[in-house]
Parts: C-alpha cells; sequence; structure tokens
C-alpha cells in the first residue's frame, strides 16, 4: 500500500510558487528523502502534507486520507518532528510526552508505560523528570522523535533532522532513526540539505529545486544515471597500459589527467582486480589507485549545474543554528 | 473536555513552577494597594467609604491583578508561537476551539489564583469580609474578568507577530482599562463625561461587583454589574476564538 501519494501538488505565497507540481509517492515502510537547498520548498511541501498549511491546487494522500477533505484523520496518522524545537521549555520530559499523549486521546493505560518505553528507545529514560531547559539539543531531538512516536502514527515526517547538530549527534540520531523504520515499520519522510545525510538515510530520493522536482530514484541508481565510479590510477608508465586499459569490457572512457590515467567504469569495486592484472600483464607498477564512487552531490551538480553547497545558508537558518549551538 | 483540561494543565503547571512570576506580578498591585492606601487613607474622604481608602480600593486592586495576570496569560501565546510549542499544539487532531478554551481557563484561573493572594493579603491590612455569599460573589466576579480578559489577550496575540507591540497594548489597552475602571476612585463623583466613559469600561462592572461582594454596597448594581461583565465574557470568547482560529504559524 501507498503511505504517502502526491499529485500535482503546489503553493503559491503571493504571486510566489514555493512548490511547483509536485508529484510523488511512498511505499508503506520505506524512507523517503526530499533533498535541495534552503528555500527549496521542502519545508513548504512537508507543512501541506502535515495539514498545516492549505495547497494552492493539487492532491494528496497520506495513509490513504486526504490532506484537504480529512485533515483530522491526516493528522491522527502522522507524527511530525519540526525543523525549530516544539517543546515546553518549563516541562519535564515526561510531562512534555504526557502532554502530547493526551492531545492525541492515547488512553491512560497505554499511554504511560508507551512512554516508558520511548523514551528508553531514544535514551532518556533517565532525564524523564528534569525540565527540558537543561537539555542539549541532541537530547532534545530525541525527545520530539520519541514524542512524535507516541500515537503510533504510520508516517513520520522530519524536517531537516539533524540541522545544527554536532557529527556525533547525528550519527546517532540516523541510527535511531534507522532501528524506528526496520523495527517498527514506520514509513519516514524527511527533509534535508545534507547530501551524505539523504544517501545514507534514504530508500528513495527527490532531488527539489525552486519548488520542482528534478530527479527521483534510489540513491545508487541517481548516481549511475550520471555515469558509473571513476578510477583513478597512477603507474610507472601510464602511456603503455593505456590503450589495453581501454580495451577491457568493463571500461567505458580512459582519460590521462594530471599524470593519473581516469578510469571511467560501471561498480569498480568488482573490476579493480582485472585493473591490476593487465597492469602486471605489461610488467607496469601501480604506484596507487583510488575509487571514487560519485555522490548525491555529483547528482544535484550534474541536474541544476550548481553545487548545494553554494546557496548561502538564510539569514533565518543561521539563526537557528546559532540559537542551538548557544543552547548546547 | 479531556483536550480542553490537557491544555488547561499545561497552563496551571507552568504556572505554580514559577514563582518568580507570581511574586513578580504581585509587586505592583501591592505596591498600589499599600502605597496609594495608606498614603491616601487619612486625606480620601468619600460618601462610599465607610472604612477608609484601603478597604475601599481593595476590590480594584484585586480586579487589577486578576486584568493584568489574565491579559498576560493570553497575550503569552505569542511567547508558544516564538519558541514553537504553539505547532505542537495546532498540528494535533484537535480543535482550535478547544485549543482556546484550555488556553482561556488556565489563563482565568492563574489569574484568578494571583487575585486571591491579593485579596487574602488584604485581610492584614482591614478588609473586612461581610459574609460567605459576599465572599464567592466576588469570586464570581473574578472569575469572570480572568475568563473575559484572557480572551481578549488571546484575540490580541492571535494578530500579533511578536512581543514588540506588547508596550502598545500595555499602555493603550491595560492601563486605560484599569485606569478607567473606578478601581482607585468612587465613578459617581466624577464629572458626567468621565462618568459615562467609565461606564463603558468593562472591568467597571467587575470592580463594582466584587465591591459590592466583599463591603456589600456599590455604585453600580450587582445584576447590572453581572450582566454587562457577563456579556463581555461572551463577546470576548467569541472574538478570542473567531481570530485564534485564523492564526498563523
Amino acid at each position: 500500500m501507498l503511505a504517502v501519494r502526491v499529485e500535482e501538488l503546489t503553493k503559491d505565497f503571493d504571486g510566489l510558487r514555493a512548490v511547483d507540481h509536485v508529484s510523488f509517492s511512498i511505499a508503506g515502510g520505506r524512507i523517503f528523502g526530499l533533498l535541495g537547498p534552503n528555500g527549496a520548498g521542502k519545508s513548504t511541501t512537508l507543512a501541506m502534507l502535515s495539514t498545516v498549511l492549505r495547497p494552492t491546487s493539487g492532491a494528496a494522500w497520506i495513509n490513504g486520507f486526504d490532506i484537504r477533505s480529512d485533515p483530522s484523520s491526516v493528522r491522527k496518522s502522522i507524527g511530525i518532528v519540526f525543523q525549530d524545537q516544539s517543546l515546553d521549555e518549563e516541562l519535564t520530559c515526561y510531562e512534555n510526552m504526557d502532554f502530547h499523549g493526551r492531545l492525541y486521546r492515547v488512553p491512560r493505560r497505554i499511554r504511560q508505560p508507551k512512554i516508558g518505553e520511548l523514551l528508553t528507545l531514544v535514551g532518556l529514560a533517565e532525564r524523564q523528570g528534569d525540565l527540558v531547559k537543561t537539555f542539549s539539543g541532541g537530547m532534545r531531538r530525541r525527545l520530539e522523535i520519541a514524542r512524535g512516536l507516541l500515537h503510533e502514527p504510520r508516517v513520520l515526517f522530519l524536517d531537516e533532522p539533524t540541522l545544527g547538530l554536532d557529527p556525533q549527534t547525528r550519527n546517532h540520531l540516523w541510527a535511531y532513526i534507522e532501528r524506528l523504520n526496520r523495527e517498527r515499520e514506520i514509513t519516514i519522510i524527511l527533509t534535508t540539505h545534507y547530501m551524505d545525510e539523504a544517501d545514507k538515510l534514504c530508500d528513495e530520493v527527490a532531488i527539489i529545486d525552486h519548488g520542482r522536482i528534478i530527479a527521483s530514484d534510489t540513491p545508487a541508481a541517481l548516481k549511475r544515471q550520471i555515469g558509473g565510479d571513476v578510477v583513478i590510477l597512477e603507474s610507472s608508465n601510464n602511456d603503455r597500459i593505456l590503450p589495453h586499459l581501454q580495451a577491457l569490457p568493463a571500461v567505458k572512457q580512459v582519460e590521462l589527467r594530471d599524470g593519473a590515467i581516469s578510469i571511467k567504469l560501471d561498480q569498480a569495486e568488482r573490476h579493480i582486480a582485472e585493473l591490476v592484472t593487465r597492469a602486471s600483464q605489461d610488467g607496469v607498477s601501480i604506484n596507487s589507485i583510488s575509487v571514487h564512487k560519485p555522490t548525491l552531490e555529483d547528482v544535484f551538480l550534474h541536474f541544476t549545474g550548481r553545487t548545494i553547497r553554494e546557496e548561502d545558508a538564510s539569514g533565518k537558518d543561521r539563526m537557528r543554528m546559532a540559537r542551538r549551538l548557544w543552547r548546547r | 473536555m479531556d483536550i480542553v483540561y490537557t491544555i488547561w494543565l499545561r497552563n496551571v503547571k507552568r504556572y505554580l513552577r514559577s514563582r518568580s512570576r507570581i511574586i513578580g506580578s504581585l509587586g505592583m498591585p501591592l505596591f498600589f494597594l499599600l502605597i496609594l492606601g495608606f498614603g491616601l487613607n487619612s486625606v480620601v474622604r468619600g460618601p462610599h467609604m465607610g472604612h477608609g481608602y484601603v478597604s475601599f480600593i481593595v476590590p480594584g486592586i484585586v480586579s487589577m491583578s486578576v486584568l493584568f495576570t489574565s491579559m498576560f496569560s493570553g497575550i503569552q501565546i505569542i511567547w508558544d508561537k516564538q519558541f514553537g510549542f504553539l505547532k505542537e499544539t495546532l498540528v494535533a487532531p484537535v480543535s482550535r476551539l478547544e485549543i482556546m478554551l484550555g488556553q482561556t481557563l488556565g489563563g482565568a484561573t492563574t489569574a484568578l489564583i494571583q487575585g486571591l493572594i491579593i485579596l487574602v493579603l488584604s485581610l492584614f491590612v482591614g478588609l473586612e469580609v461581610t459574609g460567605l455569599p459576599g465572599f464567592v460573589l466576588a469570586i464570581g466576579f473574578m472569575i469572570l474578568i480572568g475568563v473575559a480578559f484572557t480572551a481578549l489577550g488571546i484575540a490580541i496575540a492571535s494578530r500579533m507577530e511578536d512581543m514588540h507591540g506588547f508596550q502598545l497594548i500595555m499602555n493603550f489597552v491595560i492601563f486605560p482599562i484599569f485606569g478607567l475602571s473606578g478601581a482607585l476612585f468612587p465613578i459617581d463623583s466624577l464629572p458626567v463625561w468621565l462618568h459615562s466613559l467609565t461606564l463603558l469600561d468593562p472591568l467597571t462592572y467587575g470592580v463594582e461587583g466584587i465591591r459590592y461582594g466583599l463591603a456589600g454596597t456599590a455604585q453600580v448594581g450587582p445584576l447590572v454589574s453581572l450582566s454587562a461583565l457577563g456579556a463581555f465574557t461572551v463577546v470576548m470568547v467569541g472574538i478570542g476564538a473567531w481570530l485564534f482560529r485564523g492564526i498563523q504559524i
């Protein structure tokens, strides 16, 4: 069954088109990433899917519920972790969970054990009596994820889940997200402008730029689409082995660049032995050999003609980052 | 109802936890009560001040305390907006009316507690309560003031982006409402134009209602006070709920 189906979703703000006829669908139990620079329309798309914003046109169904005609059922069946914190800092960790459980009408006899279980899952069980204002950025994020799961949603929305977090905390969070998806079969839709995050976590990625989806597939397929891997090989006699390497069936293209041979091919790790054997047959010794796999960064560059990092963080984002750093 | 209770519970918990806020917002009313009350006690004599000026202004100071606390509780929604917590409540599968009612009752409860503290402290500076029914009547009026002005605060907050406008609200809404209400002076002795202005102020009926409950006499009849303030409360809750429905996050 499709967990999410989006058709031609569009949102205009005062004549500015933030989301432009976006369509995609997500099968149940998958992790889907909306990848794009700041201001690409990711958060707006998420806001429409979570029924916070009304779309200008287009339609979408979450767990089979129409976001326009049945927002209440949509809300009951999703969990959301916003880009900006949405905890009450004056309440304790447990009270934040309890408040959420009551809002979603989770009966007390289920609510109490469930809160304990989820806090254990995200490693906050021992801090449940502490006020949230004493928590670090990573702990707050984990608490928000646990809170989003309390009413057992089938789809979890994560808006820039690791923005402004340090690398160690990010790794932990990724592990949590993967575990959630695997053990509880929760469909996860996340937005990010971190390429590595999308690559590591997502089963499927839609690259979004200026409100449009410009490419959508598995990360591996996207990378294959722009050409395969590259092996850089330095040897004692480049000219001698170059034509022989070119003749190998697996090799697509060979060129000499900066005193090294650059070989384009698919699934480099499978064919690297052939390259080495070929060189030794010619009696040429190899000084160094390295495999370069294309990243989603290269994919983004390929489709948009620029790197995602060229996009300066907007003022709002900088403020967010500063706030989180300051909290930690 | 359980949703209204949940939101109410959160507000009351937060309030009871912030001792500095409780004590801080007792400061100004106590200051008014003691400085004005004792400062003018020997000078001010009026037809309605049987037990002296201090006793006369106690209902006014109690109303002031309830007014300030409730307006502030309502406007606090802006904090929730800025700190992101409002999103958490708005995306839940609950109606905005439930959220608004929970906020209103929560704000009114904290305002009532604040007013009761002043009332109890007033017993030490010479307030004489005429009897239990009067006391209950006074509490009834305090609840009405609390509900009405928390709702007004929510209505204003629903249209405000951030706390920058708060000073404006303070100076052009809260203080005029307090100043014109007859909290500090008997409205009967005012010039006609000012007197009719005080009768347009909803808080006047709150003050007079509490005064009737505590002292047994007032310049506006208790039934008139009750219907005027009651009607104002209903209208405010209506407007607050309507504006809160359109709140953007």
